[in-house]
Order: structure tokens, then C-alpha cells, then sequence
């Protein structure tokens, strides 16, 4: 079943980011919200966007996503310049995006269904990802029939099920409960390590972003821009209770004096 | 505090009969519907009976027994080619103000150009009362049926085309479902098909609702314009030869037949969309 769905991602996902501004115009006033962002990302790689709010990181991934035209520079995936959103680049939003009037396998199926895949391929692929997330018994579900957690990992599906070069999450798990996001994020570990999809992922949540990444970039603010880069060795896969070694307590810290400044700086700015 | 004091005092059978009475009035909806009617038409009797004339006159208001006296009357006469000539022009006028509606509300919504070319003169057109259309009716259409079909249009077009253009606007403003279809590779085609127009249903159906009422509303006007059958003739004609309760009798059918299909438009439009849920408070 696994094996499966592997096949269908092929190693891609190279994200390149050059030197993107963006500053947004409203009445005559500016906001320079991006300050010529670098960034290179490796095929596979899991990569946490950290900052506080109210730096820019929805912004950087909207430009990264298409939905927004960056001020100066331009984005990168696999030789590709992003110019509009595509569904090589699968999103999933912190509120809960699935379409009310379809249900979770139509919601899933969507994407596919645009593409012209055919039916029963669909339908064979939709059920694979639903077993794979213990989805298969709500399929039939409405959105407004699923919890929280069970509407993101549709909506996480959704955009695997199109085998994106990226995956890119903005605070997907934001509004879950401390137990449910902590399953949310062993199994989206799980799903990762199988598919090894690159994965953009944008939290606030210092813990959050050392148990998923290969690497955190912490952004600073007034304009955004990327303050460090901070490698994670730690072992994987991954488990809750690493949560609780020297290593992971020790990177922890490291991670908080580095984006503690930036914190100040942002609540003067008065976010 | 106040409560359980004042009931210490009340004979126990009395509490207890308030309560069993106030819990059936609580829980059962049904019943306080019911109630709400028996309200309604026994307030109005009582008035007729006691003849009120406090700035509003009721000495010439049939009363309610009045109006069913005069309904079992015309029942037992030939009330169907009435019934027949009414229900066939709302079916028409609404049909094609249904049709018209959805159709250029989403087209108006969804597309800027064909938004600029159509709504300033439909706006222009829109707060003119039915009534007002009846001169130009007779003088623009062959048939005084025709006529009254397009009266009965104009009053059922303009809530579904506005709740329409509503429902698009407000589901293309919704940038989140917008984006989630672009990033899963949707062209504009299936934009509007998979997100816009089911985004739109739960306006398009309200309109549909408040267009088949007014589609009934404006059968009255419709059918002073001529005609020898309907309810709306028949309300009309009592009041010319001065004969009242079927005035009540031709205002209250017309009532219940335009909450009757109001209902079951809603109804059926819900049935359409079993993704809503609504939740009010009790
Ligand atoms: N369309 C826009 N027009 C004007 N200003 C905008 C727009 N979008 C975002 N901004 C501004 O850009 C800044 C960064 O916003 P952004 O949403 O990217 O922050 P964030 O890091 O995602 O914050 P949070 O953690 O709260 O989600 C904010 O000051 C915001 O007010
Ligand atoms: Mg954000």
C-alpha cells in the first residue's frame, strides 16, 4: 500500500528563494514586510520557518505558494519560476480549507479529478492516502462532521495525494489541542519520511519546529527577514520522548535566546 | 430566590399544573406553533365580534368564521380553474425568473465585464413595484396572460438575480476556498464549478425562497390586470361588487399557498445542500 504511493514521488523539491522584498501599498501607505529573503531548500529536506507574528512568514510562503507577486526577486522550485499558485506546490492553510459541500474523499479526489486522472485509479489512490491517515471510515463524512484534527489531515492528504515537489504548511496545527497536535505532528513525520516530499513548514512554536525540521530558519522582523539558520542533528525518526533529551532541551534553548530578541522587538512594534 | 418563595405559598397542584403546562409550551414546537395561530385568529375574531374602532376600524373586517363560511361556500362551488389559473402563472413567471436569476446573477458575479454591461440597468429597473409594470404589460405583451406571467416574473426575478449576485461575490471574496482550488491546479472552469456556484447555493436558495413568495405576492397585481379566473381576480372582484369575506377568504389563500410553495422551495433546496447544518437556538 506504502509502497505504492512512494513510487509516485520521484526525488524533486529543490526550492530556491532570491532575494524577495515585498512591501504591500494600502492608501498611499508602505509596509515592507520581506527584506530580500535567501533561501535554498534540498530536495526532501524539512525545512520550519520560526519568527513571531507578525514577521512575515504566511507572507513569504504565499510568495513561494504563487498567490502573491513578491515586490523584487523571484522564487525557484526545480527550475521552475513560480509565477502563479500550481499544484506542484501543495498548501495547507491554519484555518480549516476543506470545501464544506464535498466529503473527505471528494475533497481528496479533487485535485486528481482536475488533472483527468481516471476513476478508478482516483478512487484507488484517495483510498490508499484515507487508510494511511485513519481517514477510510469518514470518508463519506462532511467537514462539518470531522473534528479539527481530522479536517487537517485530510487537508494535509489533499495536498500529498497530487504528489507535490513541495508541501508547504502554514501553522496547520495552531488550532488543535496540545494531545491532538502531537499526533498530528508523529504523523506527519511518518507520512514524510515515506514520501521524503520537501516540506516548508511555517510555525511559531519553538518545540513544534525542532521535533519536524532538518533545519529552522528563525526570521526577525521590521522588515522579515532570515535572522539564522539553525541545523537539527537530531536522530530520526522521531519520537514524542525525544522531546524530553539533553539534546533536544539544549537546541531548545539555543532556539529561544535566538528568536527572544526578535519577540521584543515585534511586541514594541505592537502585535 | 423570588421563584421558590412565592411557590412555598401556592397550593402544590397548581405548581405543579404551571409546570407541566409551561414544559408541553417549552418543549414541543409544534405545539407553540399551533398555539401561535389559534393567537392569531382568535384576537381577530374577538375584535370583529366586539366591533373595534380605535383608529383602526374593524366594523367592515370579515371575521374569521366570517371568511370560512365564504370558503366552504366557494369549495363547494368550482375552485379549481381558480386554483389552476393562478398556480400556472406563478409556475411560469417564477420558472423563468428562476432561470434568469441564477443564470445572470452568476454570470453578473462572477465575470466584471458582463457585471458593467448588465447591472446598471437591471439596478435602474429593480425597486419598480410590480403595480407599476401594469400599463406597459398590457400595452407589451399579446396575451393578457402573457402579461400577467411577466408581472408575476418581475416580482419572483429581482430577489433570486440580487441573492445570486450576493452569494458569488461573497464566495469569490473568500480567498482561502479560492486559493485551495488554485493550488490544487484548477483552472477558472472548475473554480466556478467545484467552489463558486456550491458556495453560492445556500444565497441562491434564500433568493429562491423570498422569489417564489413575491412571485405570489405580485399574482394579485397580476391578476387585476384581467383575467376571469384566479385568487387574486377573486379577492378583487369581491371587493368591486362589494361582497367581503371573500376578500379574507382570496387574501388568506394567497397567503398560504405562497408560504406552502415558499416551503417546499426550501425545502427542496436543502435537500440539495446536505453539507449545512443549522443550529438555532431553541
Ligand atoms: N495584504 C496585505 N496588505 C497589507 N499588509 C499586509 C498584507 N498581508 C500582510 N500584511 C502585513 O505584513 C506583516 C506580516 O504578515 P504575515 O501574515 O506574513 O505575518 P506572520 O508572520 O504570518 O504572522 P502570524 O504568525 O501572526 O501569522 C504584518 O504586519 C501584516 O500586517
Ligand atoms: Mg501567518
Amino acid at each position: 500500500m506504502t509502497t505504492q504511493i512512494e513510487q509516485r514521488h520521484a526525488v524533486k523539491g529543490a526550492v530556491r528563494v532570491e532575494g524577495v522584498s515585498m512591501t504591500f501599498r494600502r492608501k498611499g501607505h508602505e509596509t515592507h514586510v520581506l527584506d530580500s529573503i535567501q533561501l535554498g531548500i534540498e530536495p526532501g529536506e524539512f525545512v520550519c520557518l520560526l519568527g513571531p507574528s507578525g514577521c512575515g512568514k504566511s507572507t513569504l510562503l504565499n510568495v513561494i505558494a504563487g498567490f502573491i507577486k513578491p515586490t523584487a526577486g523571484y522564487v525557484m522550485v526545480d527550475q521552475n519560476p513560480v509565477m502563479r499558485p500550481g499544484a506542484d506546490r501543495g498548501f495547507v492553510f491554519q484555518q480549516y480549507s476543506l470545501l464544506p459541500w464535498k466529503t473527505a474523499f471528494q475533497n481528496i479526489e479533487l485535485g486528481l479529478k482536475i488533472r483527468g486522472m481516471a476513476k478508478g485509479d482516483r478512487t484507488e489512490l484517495v483510498n490508499d492516502y484515507l487508510n494511511r491517515v485513519g481517514l477510510y471510515k469518514h470518508r463519506n463524512s462532511y467537514p462539518h462532521q470531522m473534528s479539527g484534527g481530522m479536517q487537517q489531515r485530510a487537508s494535509i492528504v489533499r495536498a500529498l495525494v497530487n504528489s507535490p515537489s513541495v508541501l508547504l504548511l502554514d501553522e496547520p496545527f495552531a488550532a488543535l489541542d496540545a494531545q491532538t497536535r502531537h499526533m498530528m505532528q508523529e504523523l506527519l513525520l511518518d507520512i514524510w519520511e515515506d514520501l521524503k516530499t520537501t516540506v516548508i513548514f511555517v510555525t511559531h512554536d519553538i518545540e513544534e519546529a525542532i521535533f519536524l525540521g532538518d533545519r529552522i530558519c528563525v526570521m526577525g522582523v521590521q522588515p522579515g527577514h532570515i535572522k539564522a539558520e539553525l541545523p537539527i542533528g537530531l536522530r530520526r525518526p522521531r519520537h514524542f520522548d525525544d522531546t524530553l533529551s539533553a539534546d533536544f532541551v539544549n537546541m531548545h534553548r539555543q532556539v529561544f535566546e535566538c528568536i527572544r530578541e526578535e519577540t521584543m522587538k515585534s511586541m514594541e512594534k505592537g502585535f | 430566590m423570588a421563584v421558590s418563595v412565592s411557590r412555598a405559598y401556592s397550593p402544590r397542584w397548581l405548581t405543579q399544573l404551571g409546570n407541566t403546562l409551561s414544559n408541553l409550551l417549552l418543549a414541543n414546537r409544534s405545539l407553540r406553533r399551533l398555539l401561535a395561530m389559534v393567537l392569531f385568529f382568535g384576537i381577530w375574531q374577538f375584535l370583529c365580534v366586539i366591533n373595534f374602532n380605535v383608529f383602526v376600524d374593524f366594523q367592515f373586517v370579515p371575521s374569521p368564521a366570517k371568511a370560512l363560511a365564504a370558503t366552504i361556500k366557494f369549495m363547494s362551488g368550482n375552485p379549481w380553474v381558480h386554483f389552476r389559473s393562478s398556480i400556472m402563472r406563478v409556475f411560469w413567471g417564477y420558472g423563468f425568473a428562476a432561470i434568469f436569476g441564477v443564470f445572470l446573477g452568476v454570470l453578473i458575479g462572477w465575470c466584471a465585464v458582463i457585471e458593467d454591461f448588465l447591472l446598471p440597468p437591471l439596478e435602474l429597473l429593480r425597486p419598480i413595484p410590480a403595480v407599476a409594470w401594469i400599463p406597459l404589460a398590457i400595452l407589451m405583451f399579446p396575451t393578457s396572460e402573457s402579461g400577467m406571467i411577466y408581472i408575476t416574473f418581475i416580482g419572483a426575478f429581482f430577489p433570486i438575480l440580487v441573492s445570486t449576485i450576493r452569494g458569488v461575490e461573497s464566495t469569490l471574496n473568500d480567498m482561502v476556498l479560492v486559493r485551495v482550488g488554485q493550488c490544487l491546479g484548477a483552472k477558472p472552469w472548475h473554480i466556478f464549478k467545484d467552489i463558486v456556484v456550491p458556495g453560492s447555493l445556500p444565497s441562491i436558495a434564500s433568493g429562491l425562497t423570498i422569489g417564489m413568495g413575491n412571485a405570489w405576492f405580485c399574482l394579485v397585481t397580476a391578476e387585476i390586470l384581467a383575467g376571469r379566473y384566479g385568487i387574486g381576480y377573486l379577492t378583487w372582484e369581491s371587493y368591486v361588487t362589494s361582497n367581503y369575506p371573500p376578500i379574507v377568504m382570496g387574501m388568506l389563500l394567497i397567503g398560504l399557498l405562497g408560504a406552502f410553495s415558499s416551503w417546499a422551495v426550501s425545502k427542496g433546496m436543502e435537500a440539495l445542500m446536505p453539507w449545512r447544518v443549522i443550529k438555532k437556538q431553541s
